[in-house]
């Protein structure tokens, strides 16, 4: 009862933080209202019971990309947007055509889709019993290690790269 | 009781709204925002499957997938860096060259 409770109140938070990241003509404040719809997703990560994708969630998003967002603000100087420049104009009615198309096609199939599979291994005694950070920790030592370091390996080749997009050639 | 559906749904509906901002919005670092929607939105539903199918595939997959979203961040930020320095402009329809 009380996480039906707050799965609404925080789907309705991050729904809206979301609209207004899209729709709002301050690039600051869409970077805030992002800060306010990650912490919304983290909180709902607490409710499917994988607190430590929560705290990758508000270290990583929160604490890094939104930083840097923020900074990329600050150094273009970008100021509040006109009203009627920040939209595709043009474009308006086919995306809002689509959007619904999307809208009304994939969420009647979610409201009537079932699961019909068979569960997996890590029912929720098991985790409780085990504890989902340990687990998901021995998995990715173990079994994906391999995608472990080729996703290292990228990020170490996203450094690289941000780093030499951004020098200044003299 | 909330089902697997809800979560589905919640995350179907950032999904849009990221769309929305991706096709609508001309400055492309909000485009980059609503990207970052759309990457939480699927990682919502991943976490919603892994827990409700009792699998730890999909948290493990979430865990890839923030990594890589920091990374394509760092990199669609420089390149928006580099290109805002030639151009000084961060509207995606006034960044025509290849078509010219």
């Amino acid at each position: 009862m009380i996480e039906t409770f707050f799965f609404y109140v925080f789907s309705v938070i991050a729904v809206i933080s979301a609209l207004m990241v899209v729709f709002n003509r301050d690039p600051v404040k869409s970077a805030v209202s992002l800060v306010l719809c990650f912490l919304q997703v983290a909180a709902i990560y607490v409710l499917l019971r994988s607190p430590f994708l929560a705290a990758v969630q508000v270290f990583v998003y929160v604490g890094a990309v939104v930083v840097l967002f923020l900074f990329v603000v600050m150094v273009l100087e970008l100021k509040k947007e006109r009203l009627g420049e920040y939209l595709h104009v043009r474009q308006k009615p086919l995306v809002v055509i689509l959007v619904l198309v999307l809208f009304v096609g994939l969420g009647s199939l979610i409201l009537k889709g079932r699961i019909i599979v068979p569960k997996g291994l890590y029912s929720e005694s098991f985790i409780l019993k085990e504890g989902v950070t340990e687990t998901l920790g021995k998995l990715l030592f173990t079994k994906y290690i391999f995608p472990f370091e080729v996703v290292s390996l990228l990020l170490l080749v996203a450094l690289i790269g941000a780093i030499l997009l951004t020098f200044k050639k003299e | 009781m909330i089902t697997v559906n809800h979560y589905l749904l919640l995350s179907f509906i950032i999904f849009s709204i990221g769309v929305t901002g991706v096709l609508l919005r001309r400055n492309i670092l909000i485009v980059l925002m609503s990207l970052e929607l759309i990457f939480n939105s699927v990682n919502i539903s991943l976490v919603a499957f892994s827990y409700y199918l009792h699998s730890m595939t999909g948290m493990v997959l979430v865990v890839f997938t923030i990594t890589i979203a920091a990374a394509e961040v760092g990199v669609g930020l420089a390149i928006l860096v580099a290109v805002y320095r030639l151009r000084r402009t961060v509207y995606v329809d006034e960044l025509n060259t290849l078509k010219h």
